[in-house]
């Protein structure tokens, strides 16, 4: 019996999307970060399988794309939460309580930072300095930003970001 | 002091800022079409390098000057990276930048483009900046609509595409060639120089990197010329200093009343960015110690914070230098060892890993501040500390880029200006071990 190719990961959308970009650059390679974070922003991850797919169409080894791929610890291989909410722990924010604001919030969320909720609604992460100083200590997620955060706001920021996730 | 006119910040409470209409009921892209209807090139890099405007990222490298690198006769294609990854610990200005006037960071790009003969343009967003990224490509859309971009800008024969380019955030890529690999869709591991980018960069075609602030610069050059720019910010006081001139964006985050960021001419001094715009030192405190430039310039003392803060003012007091100019400040009761565990931890995650020294000077430095701040330093750590500080960073040649010195200068500072306080802490947390020397407890695992 015949085995059933595997569905590819780039869907055809995606594959539009990432092949736009090919006329802004010289060359394929340049286009690996544009294509990352397409797959990225459809799949919120990047899974192993669209390593080599990306690597056709970019006229480049997998084993180049990985090497990209993971020096930017940015891109997960298991899907993050429809929000993924970065606090920022740099100096600015810390001075002013940004990881105790952290803390709290992952005790609200049931998570360590780098984890997500159990419901997949919420990926808790430390940002380093988000540029947000004037707000500090300050949050992004996705492209919210939360400003001026305090420990008594945790459990309203996490529901916050449930219903942030919930919209999506 | 009279109040500044703002410059660069004059348009951002205007409504809809960052839209076309709104720029050009302000006089935007008027510079543009003066350079287009009758300077050449070399016009505006003479211009640019008359007014001794310098870099505003970090290096302070004269611009006009770094334009003139580019080959004149190079059949081209030439680029021009804008590096718009600002990630220095406490800076935002670049962002507030984009975010309120999109239009007067692409007519700086347009004139540089125009000066150095480049005809694509890469403007390297950092991720955590979408409001920027989106505002951006709007501008650039709107631009195109109105003829100011694409081919034959306003019939001057002069063709010019501006790109935005996501990064993924990595520190790193605010490194000028780190940003270049990164554009070119590898890991941001800086190029060994020479060759400069303005020889061999993006693409391995000559290329200029420029800052978002100092390009916003350069329209109001264009338009009001070299005198006014010089009336600006502190005079150059013998032939080998290019001076600091010009207006300047500081950053005021930390142990303040008011965080936010400020329009003033260069030179001013970090009491005074404190007291006056920073609303001073929240919780009636005392300042004990104020970043000058971003994390990697290293500490002011109190003492210290009447020294100008232009290009040379931050050095005279053993910092690195006047970095992005963000004053962070850390009222009486933080300990140094909090401040040196984050910044330590900080440039550990955001070693790139290339040069060794870097990569372990960092994680060993993290490690063994971590070690102090639990309570099991000892007093040879901090010898251990000063051997990495002086060991690792372009200054001391054993690294490519200067993350390492950035890494190198909080260390330095602090162990020269707060020496006793973290002999004291170590003793005091530490009273039973603190002389030991061998053998030493196990270091800290780093988790991130």
């Amino acid at each position: 019996m015949a085995t059933t190719a595997a569905q590819p990961v780039i869907t055809p959308q995606m594959r539009a999307e990432i092949e736009a970009f090919f006329p802004r650059y010289p060359t394929r390679q340049a286009v690996t970060l544009p294509a990352l974070h397409i797959i990225n922003e459809h799949l919120r991850c990047v899974p192993e399988g669209a390593i080599p797919e990306l690597a056709q169409m970019l006229e480049l080894s997998p084993a180049q794309v990985y090497d990209t791929l993971s020096f930017y610890q940015f891109f997960k291989s298991k899907p993050c939460g429809k929000v993924r909410a970065w606090v920022c722990r740099s100096i600015s924010c810390s001075l002013r309580g940004g990881e105790e604001v952290l803390e709290a919030l992952a005790g609200k969320l049931g998570v360590a930072p780098g984890e997500t909720t159990s419901d997949g609604k919420v990926t808790l992460e430390f940002g380093e300095c988000l540029g947000l100083c004037d707000f500090a200590p300050a949050m992004l997620a996705n492209e919210a930003v939360y400003k001026n955060m305090t420990v008594d706001q945790a459990a309203a920021l996490a529901t916050q970001l449930k219903q942030q996730a919930d919209a999506r | 002091m009279a109040d500044f006119e703002p410059v660069l910040l004059a348009n951002i409470h205007k409504q809809d800022s960052h839209t076309l209409p709104v720029y050009q009921a302000g006089g935007g892209y008027q510079a543009i079409r003066k350079v287009l209807s009758g300077m050449s090139p070399n016009d505006v890099i003479e211009l640019i390098k008359a007014s001794s405007l310098r870099g505003r990222g970090g290096a302070g490298f004269p611009c006009g000057l770094k334009w003139s690198f580019l080959p004149k006769d190079h059949p081209g294609p030439i680029y021009m990276c804008v590096n718009a990854d600002e990630s220095e610990p406490a800076t935002f200005n670049n962002r507030i930048l984009m975010e309120q006037d999109p239009h007067q960071v692409l007519e700086g790009i347009m004139i540089g483009c125009f000066a150095t003969r480049a005809q694509a343009a890469y403007i390297y967003v950092r991720y955590e900046y979408p409001t920027a990224y989106r505002r951006l490509q709007a501008a650039i859309d709107e631009c195109r609509a109105a003829g100011l971009l694409g081919k034959n800008i306003q019939g001057s024969g002069f063709n010019l595409e501006i790109y935005l380019h996501r990064g993924a955030a990595a520190y790193i890529c605010g490194e000028e060639t780190g940003l270049i690999e990164s554009l070119e869709g590898k890991r941001a591991w800086p190029r060994i120089k020479p060759p400069f980018p303005a020889i061999e960069g993006a693409f391995r075609k000559p290329t200029v990197v420029n800052n978002i602030e100092t390009l916003s610069n350069v329209p109001h050059i264009v338009n009001r010329g070299v005198e006014w720019f010089k009336s600006i910010g502190v005079p150059s006081t013998n032939p080998k200093d290019p001076g600091s001139y010009g207006p300047k964006l500081y950053c005021i985050s930390g142990h303040v009343n008011n965080p936010c960021c400020v329009e003033l001419p260069l030179g001013v001094t970090a009491r005074e960015l404190i007291d006056r715009h920073g609303g001073g030192v929240w919780k009636g405190r005392k300042a004990k110690a104020v970043i000058p430039g971003g994390l990697s310039m290293g500490l002011l003392t109190e003492k210290e914070l009447d020294i100008p803060l232009d290009f040379a003012g931050p050095g005279k007091v053993g910092c690195l230098g006047l970095g992005t100019a963000a004053v962070t400040v850390m009222d009486e009761t933080v300990p140094i060892i909090d401040y040196l565990y984050n910044a330590s931890r900080f440039f550990a995650h955001e070693s790139c890993g290339q040069c060794t020294p870097c990569r372990e000077g960092t994680s060993w430095a993290s490690r063994v501040i971590a070690r102090i701040k639990a309570g099991q330093g000892r007093l040879k750590d901090l010898e251990i500390l000063q051997s990495i500080s002086q060991s690792i960073g372009i200054m001391p040649g054993t690294t490519i880029c200067g993350l390492a010195d950035g890494a190198a200068w909080p260390l330095k500072n602090a162990l020269s200006k707060f020496r006793g306080e973290l002999e004291e802490y170590i003793k005091t947390t530490n009273p039973t071990g603190y002389s030991q020397d061998e053998p030493a407890l196990a270091l800290v695992e780093l988790t991130h």
